[in-house]
């Protein structure tokens, strides 16, 4: 991959810990995010991938450890700080706002930074029509949210990330659930939003789809870092192989 | 391409609808008083007003409140204190009582949009109890007696508001403005944040937004309007007592709401009109006011989930099959 590679990682993860009573979800672990690169994280269930998202957006603190966001700390900034300075991220239980639209879901996300007037809310939902075209919604806007199909829902919280003009995304398990077809078409959305300049961490438990969609890979287990490089590498490698594929295959 | 402008099609019909209704219930409203007894629709105005503000904070940012008798009740006191003992000309009386009431929002907000669900409505309970016994006992609100004769006075020094048709007018003006405004914020984009926070908080959080500044301002908007309210009906009742600021004027308030249909703009303007109607034929009858507006109370709840109006907007939605109005 010829990406952008720039000086300042957009993400830097310095020895993270994040501890629920006694249990270490996520144990010390650092690694960068690059400026438009995707960056790929698997582990078995219950590895701390989720938690590690929620650490990055800020929904929870971490026990110990410093995260930096274009070289500045953000880890004491509260969430909403966080996703205002362009962190924006999908959750891996689709949180929709049932009762509206699909489209006002959307124009939500777009109305941030613009002024009170009711002319901005139908500029916003111009914005939001627009990605509801890039995502592939566009013909269920008119819809309220709680309607949508479980595929549609996942590409519903990829709008609604992508609609706050995000510089990092950070996709939790986007593709669970979706057929081949499905999965494909998530793939190209999401290297149509790297073309657009954003760096993406994407959480996947489909081996095919993520190796074919990651510049590099990390692999989580009982909350540590146990690997980290070029997919192919990643995925030979023997405790990787222990750890994850071979209890799948198991 | 076709869908949509059917769609289009339908919600402009819809919209055409909708204003055709809103002008001849204002068209009902300036009529009423030749029909009506003014002071009896004043103060279905006034709770209506009441019930819309009320209804800013339930049904449009997901805040049950059990506190906003301190706004209403607050706001005639200092309304008709100001007019009474001070010599307030009226539309000086009503912005003190509402700015007051706006500042009671402040701190009660400050204090309870921390907490979530129950935890919030019992904060609010706490807090307009406390104002409860302040008003008990601070002299200014004259205890149990209340602050009784207070004069109505000239509107701006030329209207007349002894007059019944003058200060029914002027009511109906303060009851327009106030559902007007609520209107707009509804349909802003504050409005539509505070409906994202309503429907789920955490992602409104991820999206970029401080829940905690928008729910305090929703917070403050319902309180002033609330106050709007109430010193408004200080003047039509000429007298301010503990009544407005009792827990049973919090519970009424949402009874109001719920019984019209939350998160509607008509709804709560029903059910407060139902309610008020209620307990006017209820009083003359002898038969308990409480047992029976509780007894409706259940069956609205009962039958009617989505309230009245609530329900109304369900059927007509499902009949013609598209997406939700507010
Ligand atoms: N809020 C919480 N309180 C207590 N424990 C938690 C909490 N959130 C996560 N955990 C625990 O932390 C560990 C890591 O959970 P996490 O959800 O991050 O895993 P995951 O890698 O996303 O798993 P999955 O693939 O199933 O989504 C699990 O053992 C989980 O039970
Ligand atoms: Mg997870």
């Amino acid at each position: 991959m010829n990406a952008i590679l720039e000086i300042t990682p957009i993400l830097e993860i310095t020895n993270v810990t994040r501890r629920f009573a006694g249990l270490v979800a996520v144990n010390d672990v650092s690694f960068t995010l690059k400026q438009g690169e995707i960056l790929g994280v698997i582990g078995p269930n219950g590895a701390g991938k989720t938690t590690l998202v929620s650490l990055i957006s800020g929904t929870l603190p971490p026990t110990l450890g410093d995260i930096a966001f274009e070289g500045h700390s953000i880890v004491k900034l509260p969430a909403y700080q966080r996703a205002r300075l362009g962190i924006g991220r999908t959750f891996q239980i689709m949180r929709p706002f049932p009762g509206l639209s699909v489209l006002d879901n959307v124009a939500v996300g777009a109305l941030f930074g613009h002024g009170g007037g009711e002319s901005e809310l139908a500029k916003a939902r111009e914005q939001a029509r627009e990605q509801l075209r890039f995502v592939g919604l566009e013909k269920f806007s008119d819809q309220r949210a709680d309607e949508l199909g479980g595929p549609s829902r996942k590409r519903l919280e990829l709008a609604k990330a992508l609609a706050m003009q995000p510089k990092v995304l950070l996709c939790d398990e986007v593709m669970a659930g979706l057929n081949h077809v499905e999965i494909d078409e998530v793939i190209d959305v999401l290297k149509r939003v790297r073309e657009r300049g954003i760096s993406i961490l994407v959480i996947e438990h489909v081996i095919k789809a993520i190796k074919s969609l990651s510049d590099r890979l990390l692999v989580l287990h009982h909350g540590e870092k146990i690997a980290d490089g070029e997919p192919d590498t990643v995925l030979s490698n023997p405790q990787v192989v222990e750890a994850y594929l071979g209890r799948k295959r198991a | 391409m076709a869908e949509t402008t059917l769609q289009e099609a339908r919600a402009t019909g819809s919209a055409r609808l909708e204003w055709a209704l809103v002008a001849i219930g204002i068209a009902a409203l300036i009529a009423a008083p030749f029909f009506f007894y003014p002071v009896f629709l004043m103060k279905m105005l006034c709770f209506a007003l009441f019930a819309c503000a009320f209804n800013l904070l339930l049904g449009y940012t997901g805040l049950l409140s059990f506190g906003h008798a301190t706004f209403f009740g607050g706001a005639a006191y200092f309304c008709a204190h100001a007019v009474k003992v001070w010599g307030w000309p009226p539309e000086a009386g009503i912005l003190l009582g509402t700015a007051g009431a706006a500042v009671l929002g402040l701190v009660m907000g400050f204090f309870a949009i921390r907490r979530q669900g129950i935890y919030f409505a019992m904060i609010t309970l706490a807090l307009a109890q406390m104002f409860y016994f302040f008003c008990v006992q601070a002299p200014f609100t004259r205890g149990e007696d209340g602050i009784q004769g207070v004069p109505r006075g000239h509107l701006f020094g030329l209207l007349d508001l002894s007059q019944p048709h003058n200060i029914y007018y002027t009511v109906l003006g303060i009851f327009l403005i106030g559902v007007f405004a609520i209107w707009r914020i509804v349909n802003s984009p504050f409005g539509m944040i505070l409906k994202s926070i309503r429907e789920n908080e955490s992602r409104a959080i991820s999206l970029g937004y401080s829940v905690a500044n928008y729910k305090l301002a929703a917070f403050v908007m319902s309180a002033t309007l609330a106050g709007l309210a109430g010193a408004t009906k200080a003047l039509v009742f000429q007298f301010a007592t503990l009544t407005d600021v009792t827990w049973q004027m919090s519970g009424e308030v949402i009874l109001m709401t719920l019984l019209g249909g939350i998160g509607t703009m008509v709804g709560p303007i029903v059910g407060a009109g139902l309610v008020v109607t209620l307990q006017n034929t209820l009083a003359t009858s002898g038969f308990p006011v409480t047992i029976a507006t509780g007894l409706i109370f259940m069956v609205c709840v009962l039958v009617f989930r989505r309230g009245i109006v609530g329900e109304i907007y369900a059927r007509l939605l499902t009949s013609v099959g598209t997406g939700k109005k507010e």
